[in-house]
């Protein structure tokens, strides 16, 4: 009893110390619950079958990433209470040389433990709670699901599964302490306080080598994410790049560390103005043993910076192109001309020799009740035309900059009247051929950039004995699938009497449903989709995409990596912060005699709090600075990779991550200048 | 000329039925030039008495001025430009940043004063020569001993010409070599550099270099010696009488 009364007093009084640690706790504990208790959100909101698929795809996805989330929160809280401890030491000095076991401090440990964990858990779940609710608005907006009957949602799932991983965590941090405890001598406690701080001075000249060959190799790293990004051959190089980053960021702080002080000190002047000698300093003799949680910490935020920004602006530039990109209801394509395999059943072969419109009539499916503005039309390709043929001389510098594209795929060939028919379905511009023409459609960038490597070269290309001449130097904007994005790699309009059906490839039909409102286009659509059971499915390959499949994949796929992006941003940035914060605290009641003295020889409130003011923001800043930088080349590389985004886009998703940086970054660095302004106030 | 002179300070603790007298109706003057001790058992209210003047803590009642102005009349914020324009601080514990260098100690004060930098320089050597610290201002706290940790502290309280340096314990932490080198460089402080100095301690030897010596005894002055053509020997013994009848705390002066 007399243990518990006792860690409860401590707990108490060194609540200042604790705060913000708590606060970080019930922050990571409500945030555990609201993105577990999504699942619970998503039931009330209405959408469709195929949007409830992603939802519970994203809810897998969801939980996995939890499990990350806790082996995270599990290091943020044995790192905090491992600081608290050290900052106890004096205290658990007194206990032991009182007579008090091991054991028992261990015991008190415990509790305390018990209780900040028991107290966080219950804190943090109902703010969890509460936060959900809003979470329902953001969940219904995300998958643009009207949100007709509101109402408030408690996940019991949730609750347990935040309760199993935190306890976990509590248990861990348990063992942790009490292997700490038992490990740590009596001396040491003791004396904890009384050990000075050595400031070593690092030699200036290997500073600025390391600093110098650490800023190339970073140049090195950023250089091959932005401008050399075409030659990176294979996905693993990326972890090397980050890799030789991560180090180099590591000998960029430390290297800096060492020059810093002297670079100001340089300046007399400015060394000597007001605090400023006193706060470099500080910051220096700090820097030297914090350059690897600082280093942690800038990849950290580089990180966060990074997967913020990109969900971010994934889910908006996956729907801004789909008015231009589905433009028709629905388009439904078949191979032709199959020959039964192990993959191709004899049926399918067999049907393979139907167009579109036979096989649907064979489904009992008709047509023209359901559909109008039909354009149906072949695809043809051959093997006389592969992307190497049409490549040409080209073929050899594409080939050093892409090793591994497919080459000897055939190419796909359209008739330029099927294409106009398409064309003025879909909205895009129709193409004019002479007899001796061709063009090129596509628009996925790098697959353009190719293509226009050729066609600049004026390549021609042979069908059936004839030539034909490129009629432009680039390629044309268009497609033939709809798509969520820009996917369409290049297809040939060649005129009309190019080809003939002996190569026949494919069979496309694209049309609009006879139907005025959403609600009438949905029941087609369902229609569509029950074609599926029908026992003539089994036998042929055809395949559908329609523009509300589309839509709503796009949407879901969106919010799903929008929530995952989210869910690990806001974890990392409060690990971040939350550590920066812990261990500048725990410094500050070191500091309390520094600035005791300064005031005690005349120093005025004004100067101190400018003082401490500019130390921690320094602390926060120096890694967030790097990490931008970073962030700049990472960001340029995510895009590279994801090609889908608008520069508007992105422009606002920063924006979003700009946000979120300054109000939970700066909330946290806030809190600390205020707690710390509390530890040094004169008493 | 007075550089200090207390009328009828008091400071009391605590709330009604359970105030505790620390200091209960002192008046004193100190002059110009003058080295005084001030010294009592622990308890007897002369770290607080010395508090009050430093302005760290208010008085309950009275007045101290320090040269023409009443302390006890200063608003809050002017509270640290007093400070560091009127009074010099000798700490027991040297009170030296440990992250900064000692001539960066020194200068702290004037750097707080926002004194030119070319002019700090200057002085900074300046004084560091006349207390015998040159060779060790490029270094750290830790790296030098005790003894020129407290010179340190005494060049940083000297520097900025305060009109009253005010010394608390400074010897505490000191062995016996350390702490007469700085009783003595003190003395040189106060007779060839013109400082006046007022020092609280419950050391003896340390009183014996004073001029002039003030008994505290439960918040209240006890006794007033001066040592005038004495040699420091002759006062020390005096010092130690008025101690044996003060009682208590005897048992410590040799």
């Amino acid at each position: 009893m007399m243990l518990c009364k006792l860690s409860f007093k401590n707990i108490r009084k060194s609540f200042k110390d604790y705060a913000i640690y708590f606060f970080t706790l019930i922050l990571g504990v409500a945030i555990f619950y609201v993105f577990n208790a999504i699942d619970s959100q998503t039931v009330m909101i209405n959408v469709s079958s195929s949007t409830k698929e992603i939802i519970q795809l994203m809810n897998q996805m969801l939980s996995g990433v939890s499990v990350f989330v806790s082996f995270i929160l599990g290091f943020l809280i044995i790192y905090a209470s491992r600081f608290l401890i050290r900052r106890r030491n004096r205290e658990f000095g007194i206990y032991l040389t009182l007579g008090m076991s091991k054991r028992k401090i261990s015991a008190i440990l415990l509790i305390e433990t018990l209780l900040i964990g028991v107290l966080s858990l219950v804190v943090g779940l109902g703010l969890g709670v509460v936060l959900s609710q809003f979470m329902s608005l953001l969940v219904a907006n995300m998958f643009e699901a009207d949100l007709t009957n509101f109402q408030f949602v408690f996940s019991s799932s949730a609750c347990i599964k935040t309760l199993g991983y935190f306890s976990i965590m509590y248990l861990v941090v348990m063992i942790f302490n009490t292997v700490n405890i038992s490990r740590c001598k009596l001396i040491d406690l003791i004396q904890a306080n009384r050990k000075s701080e050595k400031v070593k001075m690092k030699n200036p000249y290997v500073c600025i080598v390391v600093f110098i060959i650490s800023a190339i190799f970073l140049g090195y790293a950023y250089w091959r994410v932005t401008g050399d990004v075409e030659s990176m051959a294979y996905a693993g190089e990326i972890l090397v790049i980050m890799a030789i980053g991560a180090i180099s960021t590591f000998f960029i702080f430390w290297s800096l560390s060492g020059l810093l002080l002297r670079i100001v000190q340089s300046n007399k002047k400015f060394y000597y103005k007001g605090l400023n000698s006193f706060i470099l300093r500080q910051i220096s003799s700090k820097i030297n043993t914090t350059v690897f949680s600082m280093t942690t910490i800038c990849l950290m935020l580089f990180i966060t910076i990074c997967v913020l920004s990109s969900a971010l602006s994934i889910k908006n530039s996956m729907t801004a192109n789909l008015t231009t990109l589905a433009p028709a209801d629905i388009e439904i394509d078949k191979n032709l001309d199959l020959v039964p395999n192990n993959r191709v059943t004899e049926a399918q072969a067999e049907d393979s020799h139907l167009s579109v419109r036979e096989t649907l009539e064979r489904m009992d499916f008709d047509v023209d009740a359901y559909f109008k503005d039909i354009v149906d039309f072949n695809v043809y390709a051959t093997n006389n035309l592969t992307i190497r043929d049409t490549l040409g001389s080209s073929f050899e510098k594409i080939k050093n900059q892409f090793p591994n594209l497919m080459y000897d795929s055939a190419e796909a060939i359209v008739r330029e009247s099927d294409y106009n028919q398409v064309a003025s379905l879909f909205h895009l511009e129709p193409v004019h051929l002479e007899d001796d023409e061709y063009v090129v459609i596509a628009d996925f960038d790098s697959w353009v950039m190719i293509r226009d490597e050729a066609l600049k070269m004026g390549e021609s290309i042979t069908l059936n004995g004839n030539v034909y001449y490129p009629k432009y130097e680039e390629c044309i904007d268009g497609f033939l699938e709809m798509s969520s994005n820009h996917i369409n790699t290049g297809f040939f309009v060649v005129p009309d009497d190019a080809v003939d059906e002996s190569i026949r490839a494919q069979n496309i039909m694209i049309a609009n449903y006879k139907a005025e409102t959403d609600e009438e286009k949905q029941e087609i659509e369902d229609k569509i989709v029950q074609l599926d059971n029908h026992p003539y499915a089994s036998s042929t390959t055809i395949s559908a995409s329609s523009k509300i499949a589309i839509y709503e994949g796009s949407v879901g796929l969106g919010a799903c990596v929008t929530f995952i992006g989210l869910y690990l941003g806001i974890i990392f940035l409060i690990s971040c912060a939350a550590i920066l914060a812990l261990k500048e605290l725990s410094e500050s009641s070191d500091n309390r005699e520094r600035y005791t003295m300064l005031r005690k020889i005349g120093t005025d409130e004004k100067m101190i709090k400018r003082a401490l003011f500019r130390q921690i923001a320094i602390f926060f800043l120096f890694p967030l600075v790097l990490a931008i930088i970073h962030s700049i080349f990472g960001i340029m590389f995510c895009n590279f990779i994801l090609e889908t985004f608008g520069n508007k886009q992105l422009l606002y998703s920063i924006i979003m991550t700009a946000i979120f940086i300054v109000v939970i970054y700066g909330g946290y660095f806030l809190v600390t200048y205020f707690c710390s302004k509390n530890i040094i106030r004169a008493h | 000329m007075s550089v200090l002179k207390l009328e009828n300070v008091k400071k009391y603790y605590g709330v009604k039925n359970n105030i505790t007298k620390a200091v209960d109706g002192i008046s004193f003057q100190v002059d110009e030039g003058e080295f005084v001790a001030i010294m009592g058992a622990s308890g007897s209210g002369k770290t607080t008495l010395l508090n009050c003047i430093s302005t760290i803590d208010n008085v309950t009642s009275g007045h101290i001025y320090v040269g023409r102005e009443d302390i006890t009349e200063i608003k809050e914020d002017d509270m640290a430009d007093f400070r560091r324009e009127n009074l010099g601080f000798i700490f027991q514990d040297f009170n030296l940043l440990d992250t900064l260098s000692i001539e960066e100690n020194i200068s702290l004060s004037l750097i707080i004063n926002h004194t030119d930098v070319n002019e700090m320089d200057k002085r900074v050597l300046d004084i560091a020569s006349k207390l015998g610290i040159s060779d060790v201002l490029k270094k750290f706290p830790y790296e030098v001993s005790g003894g020129q940790k407290q010179r340190c502290a005494c060049a940083r309280a000297l520097i900025t010409h305060p009109k009253l340096i005010l010394a608390d314990e400074p010897t505490g932490a000191l062995d016996s070599k350390s702490s007469r080198m700085l009783l003595e460089t003190m003395r040189d402080m106060n007779e060839h550099l013109g400082a006046t100095i007022l020092m609280v301690t419950h050391d003896t030897f340390s009183a014996s270099f004073c001029k002039r010596v003030l008994f505290l005894k439960d918040g209240k002055i006890f006794n007033e010696i001066l040592r005038g053509d004495k040699s420091r020997k002759e006062f020390f013994d005096e010092i130690i009488d008025v101690l044996t009848l003060l009682g208590g705390d005897t048992e410590n002066v040799r």
